[in-house]
């Protein structure tokens, strides 16, 4: 359709990368919705599971079911065995240096108010400062409000370009011997900004601040390695990268964790108990108080296996090594991804009266848009009506919104499994509404 | 485009929405209340003024959808020149045309703002239409309660 897609077709073939086998993997893509085939667009709020994890979710409550970590019994074993080897493929995932660095959290708003609650409040004291974007998710913004109200530290926005580029200079001139943390999104899931993270980290560094990097949109898109980025903790929403909802996970560098007290208390986070003193479990237990998303907790790990498995897939030939394979795998799914972007945001932005909301050259598949003549929620139900799911309102970024001079946008936002021709059902759809309110 | 969306989004209310009748702030306003629906981001104000028990003027500000806005400017014709308690009934009458499903009633005493019931299929959109009515609801308490206080 365009030449950046005759070029990369080729490229397609040669790897290995089929969307069609892709989208037959996720039983969901072939539903209808209203009469029409789903064009689900919304991934950026929870994406799709392929048939693989439902299957291995569904055999874990069928064949596996217990308590891990406290049991004799055969199936509590199967459990625990099974629940750290997730633990291991998040850690290659993310390229962590050891698995205990890795925390399983009810979500990435759980593991953001851990350590801001946890490492904030034995590190951070009045008149220190926290540095945060303009573009954060309210998950980024509310928690270290909360600690910086309670110990009189201050909250402070790095302002942002109309891009929605952070502003780096204005970053620098604001580090100083206050700020103590710098909590940054990685990927954003407003605009799809890749933001320059390692960058942000060996200036917060420089400065003595931790950095902490929400990755909740990175984690479905691109191929993060936590030891490169130098990051001091590192975030991630499971299931927004094709895993179960109500599991995230935490990074956290071993000696910072180590240093940090518990954040609740409860089962499986102790070493001994007594009403004189109690002794805690180490790494990663002391923050993983109470039974786990066991289930949960299996479906990433057999999520974390099907991206490898692309890998493998992508490069015709058997990739043994996980980190290897995840590197296969978000390769090709990068390039692919970039490509359909630019697709999308050059068709949306060839509309008239659509003004297009992010557009930096680094960024993932958030197409976000007003436009002229409707309001974004009546774009979504006009969307909806034949088949199309996509976001509207403020993605909780109210201090991003009114940056952008915008109550709302409509946020289309892609998945490994969309196609050209679903970016220009969105087009058609989108001039059914310009029919309607123009 | 479908049937439901034609019964969703009517003339009448395409109308409103593009041409929102008593739009703007009003002058000696007697009451005065900002509504905010957080999911969306919606947000109106509206401006009132009343005297003896009668909404002689009453206009809205604010951003929100073709329902919320068409909700709004319809609201503000249909309760000109009514008492407070004619303003209530309406406000119980609306609020139950367009949550109440198979509500198959008639509203002649709504008149034009009958079109809006075909929200009631839509729920994710029940708070649009019904944003601009609980701030007028909240003007005319805070109206009260200024009354009271002084």
């Amino acid at each position: 359709m365009n030449v950046i897609g005759q070029i990369n077709e080729s490229f397609f073939a040669e790897s290995g990368f089929d969307v069609n086998q892709i989208r037959a993997e996720f039983p969901i893509l072939s539903t209808q919705v209203n009469g029409k085939p789903l064009v689900y667009l919304d991934n950026g709020a929870s994406s799709q599971k392929p048939v693989a994890v439902i299957e291995a979710m569904d055999a874990y409550w069928r064949e596996t079911n217990a308590n891990v970590h406290r049991g004799v019994h055969y199936l509590s074993q199967k459990a625990t065995r099974e629940f750290d080897a997730s633990r291991e493929k998040v850690r290659a995932f993310l390229g962590a240096k050891h698995s205990h660095e890795i925390i399983f959290t009810a979500g990435c708003t759980a593991s953001i108010n851990l350590v801001a609650e946890s490492w904030g409040r034995s590190n951070l004291k009045a008149g220190d400062e926290i540095l945060i974007s303009t573009m954060e998710h309210h998950s980024n913004i509310v928690p270290w409000q909360l600690i910086a109200q309670r110990v009189g530290a201050t909250v402070l926005p790095i302002p942002i370009s109309d891009a929605g580029e952070i502003d780096l200079d204005a970053y620098r001139g604001m580090l100083s011997e206050r700020t103590k943390m710098v909590a940054i999104i990685h990927v954003s899931n407003s605009l799809g900004t890749i933001n320059p993270v390692k960058e942000i980290i060996q200036m917060a560094h420089a400065a003595g601040a931790k950095v902490l990097v929400d990755g909740a949109q990175a984690g479905p898109h691109i191929r993060i390695n936590v030891q490169d980025l130098n990051a001091d903790f590192y975030t991630l929403s499971c299931h927004k990268m094709y895993a179960p909802t109500g599991i995230g996970v935490l990074y956290g560098k071993e000696t910072l964790l180590n240093e940090m007290p518990p954040y609740q208390g409860g089962g499986d986070m102790i070493h001994t108990v007594s009403f004189e003193k109690t002794t805690y479990a180490p790494l990663p237990y002391k923050f993983e108080a109470g039974t786990p998303n066991i289930a949960g907790v299996i479906g990433l790990g057999s999520t974390i296996d099907y991206l490898a498995a692309l890998g493998s897939r992508f490069e015709n030939r058997e990739v043994a090594d996980i980190s290897e394979a995840l590197d296969a795998a978000f390769r090709t799914l990068e390039a692919r991804e970039k490509e359909l972007t630019d697709y999308g945001m050059q068709v949306l932005g060839d509309i008239d009266g659509v003004r297009l909301t992010g557009t930096a050259p680094n960024k993932v598949g958030i197409l976000a848009f007003t436009l002229d003549c409707a309001h974004p929620h009546d774009v979504g139900t006009v969307l909806d009506n034949i088949g199309i799911a996509v976001r509207t309102g403020h993605h909780c970024c109210m201090p991003l919104m009114k940056r952008l001079g915008v109550p709302a946008t409509t946020r289309a936002s892609l998945a490994m499994y969309n196609t050209h021709e679903e970016i220009d059902e969105l087009v058609v759809g989108i001039k059914k509404v310009k029919e309607l309110f123009g | 485009m479908s049937i439901e969306l034609r019964e969703l989004y009517q003339e009448v209310i395409l109308d409103h929405n593009r041409h929102p009748r008593n739009r703007g702030k009003l002058e000696e306003a007697t009451g005065y209340a900002e509504g905010h629906n957080p999911l969306c981001g919606d947000n109106i104000q509206v401006y009132l003024h009343t005297n003896g028990g009668l909404v002689e003027a009453v206009s809205f500000e604010g951003s929100g959808c073709a329902i919320s806005t068409a909700s709004a400017s319809m609201m503000t014709e249909a309760v000109k020149g009514k008492t407070l308690e004619q303003v209530e009934a309406m406000f119980k009458e609306f609020q139950s045309m367009v949550t109440e499903t198979g509500h198959a009633e008639e509203h002649p005493e709504l008149g034009d703002l009958e079109v809006l019931g075909g929200v009631r299929e839509y729920p994710v959109r029940i708070k649009c239409a019904t944003l601009p009515w609980h701030t007028l609801k909240a003007a005319l308490v805070g109206e009260a309660d200024k009354v009271s206080t002084e």
